[in-house]
């Protein structure tokens, strides 16, 4: 079956080689990060997480937002999704891979990352984290591998991987739940110290995850003869409005608690990331233009994504998917992060920017995920179209 | 089988690559470490032949029982000479150059241990 | 080696009754501590672990007041000791106690009519050596853990550098060795001024803090701040739970506050304001 993925168009090379070159000049930049430390990224005593946690908080959302595919399918036996649910599989392996790559570029001491599991410690969040998602990783491997060669072979998958697909609906929750109970147990974070964070997280993810796969869909209908079909779309529409409208609905009812409160602790973050938060007669403002962006696109996304339905047109599904995915994106994998740290314990503020070579090792494992998305959806298609014609 | 003509000897060579640390040292005797050992101590903490094998046991067990189970700073040598258990504090005391001692052994078998990269060897100019 | 066999099979099995044990579960992940959570957790102000030794500290401001010098030599005295780099920047710092003012150190403070210059007095923080730390609960690898006299410690050798310690402390405490401590600067000077051959320096990529001079402790010595301003009554260390230590008797005559009192980490550092 994988030899479907060693043979394609010019298209296809040229991609997968442009792919390679930026993971070969992202491993220059970790070669210097390796030899230095992290001290060559933008990270500081203040600020001690920056886009390396904030991309994996993120993709760990685009991973499980495969579930709103996977669920409606094999748990409602929604027929019309049947051909694009091993999408979601394999957008979860993908997302779920840079998501262990960006803890291990995030370590201090990567060599040691085993000791997470030969000092195994139940009271830490991060153990859990590692137990769900390479448990998720592997259930999305399995299923997904299973599933597509069955279908290759032009028989039904066995039974066994049914009840490995029903596991894999909780646990597409379990793993965003619990990479936001990393956040949201620390006391003294009062911006992330919030119970709708996990919820807000599931929210982003279910329109995040899909928003990103139908933009993929759509590229692939253009490329090959894959047709998603017009009633997944539409009711993918559906998915992606309400999961962004309930995202940004939870993100109002985190404005109301922090300044009607009128808590400082509670209202510190969200001027920093909307406003700028003035300090010692300086105002710290360098996220304020994404988060105000983020807000906008989101709101035109949405918007635009129901137009787009009731127009049938391809191209406006693909601009609004693509705006709701950047406004979610500078949401949880810039603001929530970053701005979490803003003020410090001590209520002095350190903004932070990326360097170039954190900028580049990003690059590279993002084009390290998009390389074995190709490369499984090369697959996925192959397999089907050969199926259907 | 066919591309027999290029299989073999690509085969060859490739052995031949691998096994060459063995056939260009052979029938020359290598000399094992000598370590120098400190002359004014008789005794280290446990017998040479375990010191040997497994220090680096030891001095794990040392800190753990120390940090976290709050055990004893110093121990007692079988004929009752008392010795401080840390490698930085204890060890260093009698083996005081790393250079001929550590490193010998260390530099032979290819081993790079990482507790110099915290732990300070014995300064001269302290002594 | 068989001990943590057993403690690896005993966590295992607690992993996996999780689902249907759910109230040990429940308690084993926030235990933070050496002490169990058995007893339901005290009202706001109590305090917790009346058992066993629990090392504390009071700071007097009003002797920082008086001596403000007094501060920096605590700092110095004590980051020369453990080998604590100085890399001149504020983004790769490293420190263990350092001064700030008090209205950054005492952040949730709004009263705004104080005693005159009580804004320029140099306030001390260092790790609270709290008897609930969120950090000890946060770090994946227990390379951070509580010890049974109280003293929150580090094992560098096991910390894999994910900083989820930093995240976690409310008090700011802890550093990591973003660059090479052992290292040296553009002009040769090193980080580390000059080594103390008695006590380790880190490596890059771990998280350190202070220790309570733990290894001062074990000789029968107390912590080099507290040693270095002896006779000013500036700082005060001892047993918390000891109701004849010299500690307890200044707790008891003095009134103190803690710093962040309602998030229920439970500081063993007082300060006298």
């Amino acid at each position: 079956m994988i030899e479907k993925a060693l043979t394609g168009s010019k298209g296809y090379w040229a991609w997968m080689i442009f792919l390679l070159a930026i993971m070969g000049m992202g491993g220059m930049f970790y070669t210097q990060q390796w030899n230095y430390g992290l001290g060559i990224t933008g990270m500081s005593r203040d600020v001690t997480w920056g886009i390396y946690i904030s991309q994996f908080t993120f993709l760990v959302g685009v991973a499980a937002g495969g579930l709103m595919l996977v669920l409606p399918y094999y748990l409602h036996n929604y027929k019309e999704f049947g051909r694009i649910t091993i999408l979601g599989e394999f957008m979860a392996i993908a997302a779920v891979i840079m998501c262990l790559m960006f803890i291990l570029a995030d370590l201090g001491q990567p060599i040691r990352a085993l000791n997470v599991m030969l000092y195994p410690t139940p009271n830490s969040m991060l153990f859990w984290d590692m137990i769900v998602l390479n448990g998720y990783l592997f259930l999305n491997v399995v299923c997904g591998w299973a599933v597509l060669h069955a279908e290759y072979k032009g028989v039904k998958y066995s039974s066994w991987v049914k009840k490995l697909i029903l596991l894999s609906i909780p646990w597409a929750v379990s793993i965003h739940t619990v990479t936001a109970f990393l956040y949201c147990g620390l006391p003294g974070r009062h911006f992330w110290l919030t119970a709708i964070l996990a919820p807000r997280f599931l929210a982003s993810a279910f329109a995040a995850g899909p928003a990103l796969l139908l933009v993929v869909a759509l590229i692939m209908e253009r490329t090959t003869f894959f047709k998603v079909g017009q009633v997944a779309k539409d009711k993918l529409v559906t998915i992606i409005g309400y999961a962004a409208i309930i995202n940004f609905f939870f993100l109002a009812c985190e404005f109301f608690v922090g300044f009607y409160s009128n808590i400082p602790g509670h209202m510190h973050t969200l001027e920093y990331l909307f406003w700028g938060l003035s300090h010692d007669g300086h105002v710290y403002n360098n996220l304020v233009p994404f988060m105000r962006a983020s807000v906008v696109m989101g709101i035109v996304g949405i918007a635009l994504i129901f137009v787009s339905r009731s127009k049938k047109s391809d191209g406006l599904l693909a601009a609004s998917c693509v705006l709701i995915f950047l406004s979610l994106w500078i949401d949880k994998g810039l603001g929530l992060v970053l701005g979490g740290f803003v003020p410090n314990m001590l209520e002095q503020v350190t903004e932070y920017y990326p360097t170039v070579p954190e900028i580049g090792v990003t690059a590279a494992i993002w084009a390290t995920g998009f390389f074995v998305l190709t490369l499984l959806y090369k697959v996925a298609i192959s397999v089907k179209l050969e199926k259907e014609s | 089988m066919y591309g027999t003509g290029r299989i073999i000897p690509a085969l060859a060579i490739f052995l031949g690559f691998m096994t060459f640390a063995v056939w260009y040292n052979a029938g020359q005797a290598q000399q094992p470490p000598k370590p120098e050992k400190p002359k004014d101590y008789k005794e280290c903490v446990a017998p040479t032949e375990y010191m040997r094998t497994s220090h680096m046991v030891l001095l794990n067990e040392w800190r753990d029982d120390i940090l976290r189970n709050g055990g004893p700073r110093t121990g007692v040598t079988a004929n009752g000479t008392s010795y401080t258990r840390s490698l930085q504090n204890g060890c260093m005391n009698c083996h005081n150059d790393k250079k001929k001692f550590c490193d010998t052994c260390h530099t032979y078998a290819a081993v790079k241990p990482y507790c110099w990269d915290c732990h300070l060897e014995p300064m001269k100019e302290a002594m | 080696m068989k001990k943590d066999r057993r403690d690896f099979l005993k966590i295992a099995g607690l992993a996996a009754v999780a689902g249907i044990g759910a109230p040990s579960a429940f308690g084993s992940l926030l235990r933070g501590s050496d002490e169990a959570l058995a007893a339901a957790p005290a009202a706001g102000g109590e305090e917790a672990a009346k058992s066993g030794k629990r090392l504390g500290m009071v700071i007097n401001v009003r002797a920082f007041a008086a001596q403000p010098e007094l501060a920096e030599k605590c700092t110095e005295v004590c980051h020369s000791i453990h080998n604590v780099p100085d890399f001149g920047n504020p983004k790769d710092e490293i420190k263990w106690i350092w001064k700030d003012k008090y209205n950054n150190v005492f952040a949730d403070s709004s009263h705004y009519k104080r005693p005159g210059g009580l804004a320029e007095v140099p306030v001390l923080a260092l790790c609270n050596h709290c008897d609930k730390p969120p950090c000890v609960r946060a770090c994946p690898t227990k390379a951070t853990f509580k010890k049974s006299d109280g003293v929150v410690a580090m094992d560098y050798h096991r910390c894999i550098g994910c900083r989820f310690c930093m995240a976690a402390c409310p008090y700011g405490a802890r550093s990591f060795n973003w660059r090479d401590p052992r290292g040296k600067d553009e002009n040769g000077n090193p980080f580390i001024k000059t080594l103390n051959p008695k006590f380790p320096a880190r490596m890059r990529g771990v998280v350190e803090k202070c220790n309570f001079c733990t290894e001062r402790l074990a000789v029968g010595q107390i912590p080099a701040c507290v040693e270095a301003v002896a006779g000013t009554g500036a700082m005060f260390f001892g047993d918390l739970n000891d109701p004849n230590s010299e500690i307890s008797q200044i707790l008891s005559l003095y009134y103190t506050v803690q710093r962040k009192p309602s998030l229920g980490t439970y500081p063993s550092l007082f300060y006298i304001i």
